[in-house]
């Protein structure tokens, strides 16, 4: 009764909501979290196809994804600690020394 | 039907709904420990839906790298930052009305896509009934460490180097002093 639509269109929405909120917000606290939430649906889609494909693959590159993202978050955190330790500002519109 | 499909089919369709909604207050809230706890309803929403998926470890170990390790350590920079509350919907300029319209065209896009087709015949060789009898955490262990062996261990790496970029971008130099109670 379930088939695999359902889990992916349910995947779709979740993704682009991660993805306003990384466009919308505007503290990259808030950022990582929408970046989070594109990861958590794509998850979901591997986790989908692997149950309805039967095959373990998607389990385990989720296993994967689940470690990149740890990784990433902590690395990420760890930059916008040290940047709001130079500046005391974590609005990512007024960081743009770089830019051209 | 049976009672399992109808259980199977309610229990999806309302942590669907928990999840979406969880979803779009983590966009919506003011401050952003309220986004934090609502991503955790997400982290966990999903967890449900892996048990629902017949992948029980998984669903463990997004409850404990997610909701145990992430969240905490968001929760933790929030404390540290203590970020003025960002005010959304204050300032509905060009950027923020761009992004909603392309997000909305690709919600439309990805569903039409993802639900107009047929997935290929059933190929796998792990049906139901070769998970249970063999073990979940058995067969992902086995295929990690033979076909997927290669991001295991670059997957180690990464943690490795994760780990040591973190403490050194979050190490204060030498001559900067700790900061005093404001």
């Amino acid at each position: 009764m379930l088939t695999v639509t359902h889990y992916t269109v349910l995947s779709a929405i979740l993704f682009s909501i991660g993805a306003i909120t990384v466009l919308v917000r505007r503290n990259p606290l808030l950022m990582f979290m929408g970046i989070e939430l594109m990861l958590n649906a794509v998850n979901l889609a591997f986790v989908a196809f692997s149950h309805y494909l039967q095959d373990m693959s998607g389990q385990v590159f989720v296993f994967i994804v689940l470690t990149v993202a740890a990784a990433e978050v902590a690395v990420g955190l760890a930059l916008v600690v040290a940047i709001f330790r130079a500046r005391d500002n974590v609005d990512v519109d007024e960081i743009d020394s770089l830019k051209g | 039907m049976d009672l399992g499909a109808i259980t199977e089919a309610i229990v999806f369709y309302l942590f669907a709904a928990i999840s979406v909604l969880a979803a779009l207050g983590v966009v919506i809230a003011r401050s952003p420990v309220r986004s934090a706890l609502s991503l955790a309803v997400v982290f966990v929403s999903l967890a449900v839906m892996y048990v629902l998926l017949n992948a029980p470890f998984l669903a463990v170990a997004q409850i404990m790298i997610y909701a145990g390790a992430v969240l905490i350590l968001f929760l933790f920079v929030i404390m540290v930052l203590n970020p003025r509350i960002d005010i959304v919907g204050g300032r509905p300029n060009a950027q923020t009305t761009a992004a909603i319209i392309v997000t909305l065209t690709l919600v439309l896009l990805l569903g039409a896509i993802l639900s107009g087709g047929q997935i290929a015949p059933v190929t796998g060789q792990f049906t139901p009934e070769v998970i249970a009898r063999e073990g979940h955490v058995q067969i992902i262990g086995n295929l990690l460490f033979s076909q997927f062996l290669l991001p295991f261990e670059i997957a180690s790496v990464l943690l490795l180097i994760a780990i040591v970029g973190a403490m050194t971008l979050a190490k204060r130099d030498k001559n900067e002093t700790a900061p005093t109670n404001r």
